[in-house]
């Protein structure tokens, strides 16, 4: 084969190389994403403006749907839920992880096994960590109160009681994922030129200004990539809430992607299930852009 | 001021060790929960401290009320179907956004960057629906479709592609190689960081999902290691079992962290990877 003149070769391989090429090889990819990605965006649109009538085949479209959708107390209170969980479990993760990674930046054997800790929960299945917590916020016994009761803090029904029991699922939230944003932390901070804290040093900022002037503006980009995949992780998991709470007590716990399972797959409410996708959708498409926006500026900011 | 900087830096170090102390408290609980009779009084489970005479009955016991081999089996055939056909899927069109050249592929970018956002999880319902017109409903082929495109990985494999300067693949042209031949024998074996990484997030992800094969499956026979343990802590909570319920989780977990502390740089650089996006 070596032996065709490898002009004639070069050319031949050049015309294959053109856009046929690149079309069947992203074929696969396409198919898949269609079958997964696409349609059902297309599906979740069509099915939420359906609307079928008890007991007659007639179909009407509109936006009966969206309508019962904000009657339903259930799905307001999953909206909101949603809302404080994403703020709750966002705020004190990234805080906590960006505290982790620079405390913990420095390579010793100390700062590793700290590390490996606080990593640890990250490579948990939720339902196993949802299983564990079953017993950390076990009344009285548990954990919590077994170790909170020597420091004298009475029991506490964690998850038992409406008004805690989103916060202990926040708690949880935290424990799991801390760990994972604080990898890109200690990443960012690899970044950093050490020449900016000696500048910064010589200039007499103390560690806490070093901190706020060179760190904080510099790990921008990095904090508003963790913000995405915190909020992507706030609005997409619901393990937790399926094993530990079902959304109860009394609709306390429901998120957004839980409120959508229960109609699909408990109220067979095709209906509702679709428009709740329609607006989640639309909430984490917009959020997302909004958050690659200061992104990119950050990034802009740093070269 | 050293005095005070000394004084500043032994705070910060006691107040890491406080939250790596409270971060490792429900795993310490667990491992040791597992290996504790189970006749240990109930007001105590709580404690920390191992036992003195550390027993498998947990572990027995957790075998016995659920069919582990079978949940192992189905796990490892869900990760390793999809990473299979993943690898594929990303490898060509990684390849081609990182060196073909042809209209609309900016276009087709952002179609792929979609599914960075709108992650397969909230479609569980449409999905669900498009499962069961294609006659997969209660199938593990079923639990692993969604997957098989990968946007993510679709762009590690660009971004690696793209760090493997193309003195390579011009001089195995030169020999007269195909691309099918460039992309097999040059661009894959250089690209093998990427994958490995690629695979540590994919297997990780795909190990620890819970709701959308509970959506999918019914039969007990094709339950995943998350679905098993679900339904197994129910029984085990009702009837207070928390040592068995160490064990089960003990069980479900324990794979994925030895291998974390095995290959810890690799499980670290692939993680961060999954940042690069």
């Amino acid at each position: 084969m070596v032996e065709t003149t490898a002009e004639m070769g070069m050319e031949a391989r050049w015309t294959w190389r053109g856009p046929s090429l690149a079309w069947a090889l992203l074929a696969p990819s396409l198919l898949f994403l269609l079958l997964f990605t696409y349609w059902p965006i297309a599906q979740s649109l069509a099915q939420a403006m359906r609307i079928e009538t008890f007991g007659s085949d007639a179909v009407t479209w509109g936006f009966g749907n969206f309508e019962r959708l904000f009657e339903d107390a259930s799905f307001r209170r999953a909206a909101t839920n949603n809302v404080v969980y994403a703020a709750g479990t966002m705020l004190p993760s990234i805080a906590l992880a960006l505290a982790l990674a620079v405390g913990l930046q420095e390579s010793t054997r100390f700062n590793a096994t700290l590390r490996a800790v606080v990593f640890f929960p990250v490579l948990l299945p939720l339902v196993a960590a949802a299983a564990l917590f079953l017993f950390v916020f076990l009344p009285g016994i548990g954990l919590l109160d077994y170790y909170l009761g020597k420091l004298g803090v009475g029991r506490t029904n964690w998850i038992g009681d409406p008004d805690i029991a989103l916060w202990s699922l926040i708690g949880l939230t935290v424990w799991k994922n801390a760990g994972y944003y604080m990898l890109f932390f200690l990443a960012g901070l690899q970044g950093i030129s050490t020449d900016l804290y000696e500048a910064a040093r010589l200039e007499g900022a103390g560690a806490w200004g070093r901190f706020r002037r060179v760190t904080l503006p510099l790990l921008g980009p990095t904090t508003a990539f963790v913000a995405v995949i915190a909020l992507i992780n706030a609005v997409t998991q619901v393990d937790h809430v399926v094993v530990l709470t079902k959304g109860g007590p009394s609709d306390s716990t429901n998120l957004m992607l839980f409120y959508i399972y229960q109609q699909a797959h408990e109220n067979y409410d095709y209906g509702k299930a679709a428009a709740a996708t329609v607006l989640s959708l639309a909430a984490l498409l917009t959020l997302s852009a909004l958050s690659l926006r200061t992104l990119e500026r950050g990034v802009h900011y740093e070269s | 001021m050293p005095a005070a900087a000394q004084d500043g830096r032994w705070l910060a170090v006691a107040m890491l060790a406080a939250v790596a102390l409270v971060w490792s408290t429900p795993l310490l609980w667990m491992t040791v929960a597992a290996f504790r009779p189970q006749n240990f009084g109930g007001l105590d489970m709580a404690s920390l401290l191992p036992d003195f005479a550390p027993t498998l009955a947990n572990f027995a016991e957790a075998l016995d009320s659920a069919d582990f081999a079978r949940l192992y089996l189905n796990t490892l055939a869900v990760c390793a179907g999809i990473l299979s056909v993943q690898l594929a899927t990303v490898t060509l069109a990684g390849y081609a956004f990182a060196r073909l050249q042809f209209r609309g592929r900016d276009l087709v970018f952002y179609l792929f960057l979609l599914q960075l956002m709108i992650v397969p999880p909230v479609l569980i319902v449409p999905n669900l629906v498009t499962i069961v017109g294609l006659g997969l409903y209660d199938t593990l082929l079923a639990v692993m479709a969604p997957y098989f495109a990968s946007a993510f990985g679709v762009f590690l494999m660009r971004q690696t592609f793209r760090t493997i300067p193309r003195d390579f693949e011009e001089a195995a042209m030169v020999e007269g190689a195909n691309w099918a031949q460039i992309v097999w024998r040059v661009l894959v074996p250089l690209a093998r960081p990427g994958m490995v990484a690629f695979a540590i997030v994919s297997v990780t992800a795909h190990w620890n999902e819970f709701l959308w094969p509970l959506m999918v499956i019914s039969n007990p026979d094709n339950h995943t290691l998350t679905i098993g343990l679900a339904s197994f802590t129910r029984g085990a909570e009702s009837a207070s079992q928390w040592g068995v319920i160490a064990a089960g989780t003990f069980l479900v977990a324990a794979p994925l962290l030895a291998a974390f502390t095995l290959f810890q740089r690799q499980f670290v650089n692939s993680f961060l990877f999954s940042g690069v996006k």
